[in-house]
């Protein structure tokens, strides 16, 4: 089976780098980003099953990036991180981000290669 | 309680703390006083001052009324009394014009004179008739008074200079009181003569017993030195001294206050009885005259009375009524500021709160990552104690990543829901979350928290944020109520009707019951020392009823304190259910 390929974009170059070397560990290839630039240069050059942005980068809220690469690449599963949220969802207010997966930071390793899994089993 | 502990108003004891500076502004019960006073001086001093011209208009009235009756009825007796007199007078001076000296000294003619007088007149004794030199011409009477020299007597002096004399009244030989009436024959040829007729003066005293109306009224006569001529029940004996001062000669008839034996006030009217030596004189109780005046001035100053304290009264009820709502103004005037500012605060510090958790969640993530990294490295090395040692020390590192990330997060959520909406919330879980902040002060004191949700409760849905800040409220009331080592239930049950019933039940000191039943309002503190804001228990209920719950409190002193709150699985339905179900 072709190794699941994850992009994961964060400013924060020591945790997206160190989330990536780990995810490798488990057997998943995994790049990063660490600008929403760089994120959509990434996801134009070549293909992705899965990708992981924090809702807060700057200059650009991860929603925003999240439309603007799946304009890119429309294929691709989102999920996202954050520092500010709550289990179950990220406003409780039903709106659109509620629909994604969204991992609070820290993230359990274990619990991130698990989402990730079932996203692209139910993306078949 | 005493009597003035039941009805004292409110704001008797009020006492602004957030009035400051201006603390002089409400000053209540200064404002209370100086309105009864003003309003009560604007009403009572108009009403006191109409009062006493009324007094002084009335009595004036009453006693003038008094006077001009008594100087009627003098006048009136004067008349009378004058016109007796007068009336011989006038009779004797005709028949001496009408006699010569010869006719006069005439036995039979005398006689004939004497039994006319008596049919005309009435009242006259006897007649003589007496020449110049003060020999007795001729007499008709029943006393035989023949002989008699009259010169050096003084009346005799006197009629022949005024040619007329009355004389004062004495008392006859028949016990019955007489005067003395005498005018001369104006002749100068040395044929004048004087007649002298005497006359039964017991008239005067039954005219003047007539006239009198009652006994607070005496009518007598006295002459000029003051010797009563007339009998008097009160003021002396006949012929004897009156027992009044004689007043000042006065050619009008006038009235003056005197005094009597008794000392009793009286009206004393006058007159002096012209060409007699007469005085006429009524006295009239002045008591009995002002009996009217009495019953007027009774009245006056029961009507003062009765305005007074009616006025005191409704300016005291209306002070107290505006003052007392002024009070619960500024009561819920200062409730709300205070809430405010508390809201403001608790807001203040959830957005710092979530600042510095979402700040220290970024590091934190850093750690947990390298760490865990840092472990999944070590699992790729062979087995050796130091690598056994490092995958220790990496998940103690760990261990306390995820306690870290378990308090920002509980901030995080505690910030986040101070402005949230309604939500499907597990009552449980706020409660485990709310207790999450005390654990530690819970440790240090030794203090026994347990917890109790029954299973069967749903997720309902309310206002996490309330929800929090209300048990958040309610523990740190408890603690504050515990000693150390002491013990906090917190129990939720199931209730019918889609509700659910909270307990927060505390073994402290206790809250006396005469202070139960104003835990809840406003203000009210007894930590106010400890820096206790009184509002804690106000806001509490504000929130649980905001939620659509209730809470209760029950106490007792020494053995603990239990909170209840009610709270409905759906507040909507709940409150449909309410509306619905109220008539109207």
């Amino acid at each position: 089976m072709k190794p699941i390929q994850v992009l994961l974009v964060d400013d924060e170059e020591e945790l997206v780098s160190t989330l990536a070397e780990r995810l490798e560990i488990r057997g998943i290839n995994a790049e990063w980003a660490t600008s929403a630039d760089a994120a959509c240069e990434k996801v134009s050059e070549r293909k992705y099953d899965v990708a992981i942005l924090d809702v807060k980068l700057p200059c650009i809220s991860g929603f925003d990036l999240q439309r603007k690469m799946a304009q890119i690449a429309p294929e691709v599963h989102f999920m996202f991180m954050t520092g500010h949220g709550s289990p179950g969802g990220f406003t409780g207010k039903n709106t659109e981000a509620d629909l994604y997966d969204c991992l609070i930071k820290p993230v359990d390793i274990e619990v991130l290669v698990e989402k990730i899994r079932n996203a692209i089993r139910r993306n078949g | 309680m005493s009597f003035w502990q039941r009805i004292k108003p409110d704001f008797w004891e009020h006492h602004d703390v957030a009035a400051g500076l201006h603390s002089h502004l409400f000053n209540l019960r200064r404002i209370w006083l100086l309105s009864i006073v003003l309003i009560a001086s604007a009403a009572i001093i108009p009403v006191f001052f109409l009062t006493v011209i009324d007094y002084r208009v009335t009595r004036n009235a009453i006693e003038s009324e008094n006077i001009n009756r008594t100087i009627r009825l003098v006048s009136n007796t004067r008349r009378t009394v004058s016109f007796f007199i007068t009336e011989r007078q006038y009779a004797l001076q005709f028949l001496a014009r009408d006699n010569s000296l010869e006719k006069i000294g005439n036995q039979e003619r005398l006689d004939t004179i004497l039994e006319n007088l008596k049919d005309s007149f009435g009242r006259f004794t006897d007649l003589e008739a007496i020449d110049t030199r003060g020999n007795q011409i001729a007499y008709s009477g029943p006393y035989n008074l023949e002989a008699t020299n009259y010169r050096d007597q003084n009346w005799f002096k006197e009629v022949l200079v005024h040619g007329d004399y009355i004389s004062d009244i004495f008392m006859g030989s028949r016990m019955n009181p007489h005067m003395v009436i005498a005018v001369t024959h104006p002749e100068n040829n040395g044929n004048g003569y004087i007649l002298r007729a005497t006359v039964e003066a017991s008239q005067f005293h039954e005219e003047l017993l007539q006239i009198e109306s009652g006994s607070e009224e005496e009518l007598l006569i006295t002459n000029h030195e003051g010797i009563l001529q007339t009998p008097s029940k009160r003021f002396g004996s006949i012929f004897g001294e009156i027992a009044l001062e004689i007043p000042k000669y006065s050619e009008s008839t006038r009235v003056l206050e005197a005094t009597g034996p008794d000392g009793e006030a009286l009206f004393l009217g006058y007159a002096y009885l012209e060409n007699t030596p007469f005085i006429l004189m009524a006295a009239r109780d002045k008591s009995s005259l002002m009996q009217s005046w009495y019953q007027a001035r009774d009245q006056i100053v029961t009507y003062l009375i009765g305005s007074i304290a009616v006025i005191l009264i409704v300016v005291l009820v209306v002070a107290t009524y505006l003052v007392s709502k002024i009070h619960t103004a500024d009561q819920n005037r200062v409730a709300a500021l205070h809430k405010v500012e508390y809201i403001n605060k608790m807001a203040s510090i959830g957005r710092l709160s979530a600042g510095v958790a979402h700040e220290i969640n970024n590091p934190l993530a850093i750690i947990n990552e390298k760490t865990g990294l840092m472990k999944d490295l070590l699992l790729q090395m062979e087995e050796s104690p130091i690598r056994n040692r490092i995958e220790t020390l990496a998940d103690a590192i760990l261990q306390s990543v995820n306690r870290c990330s378990r308090i920002t997060r509980r901030l995080l959520n505690f910030a986040r829901h101070s402005e949230a909406a309604f939500n499907l919330i597990d009552i449980g879980e706020v409660i485990d979350n709310v207790t999450g902040f005390l654990n530690k002060e819970a440790e240090y004191r030794d203090i026994q928290i347990d917890i109790d949700i029954a299973p069967d409760i749903p997720l309902i849905k309310s206002d996490r944020g309330k929800l929090e800040q209300i048990f958040l409220n309610l523990m740190n009331n408890a603690f504050a109520a515990l000693e150390d080592g002491g013990y906090l239930n917190i129990k939720a049950r199931k209730l019918s009707g889609e509700r659910l019933r909270v307990l927060v039940i505390d073994d402290g000191c206790g809250i006396p019951p005469e202070d139960l039943p104003r835990v809840f309002e406003p203000f009210f503190s007894t930590r106010t020392q400890q820096g206790g804001t009184g509002l804690g228990l106000s806001i509490t209920r504000n929130l649980v009823e905001e939620i659509g719950g209730t809470i209760d409190v029950e106490s007792q002193p020494g053995e603990g304190t239990r909170f209840s709150i009610t709270l409905p699985f759906n507040p909507d339905i709940a409150k449909n259910e309410t509306d619905t179900s109220a008539p109207g």
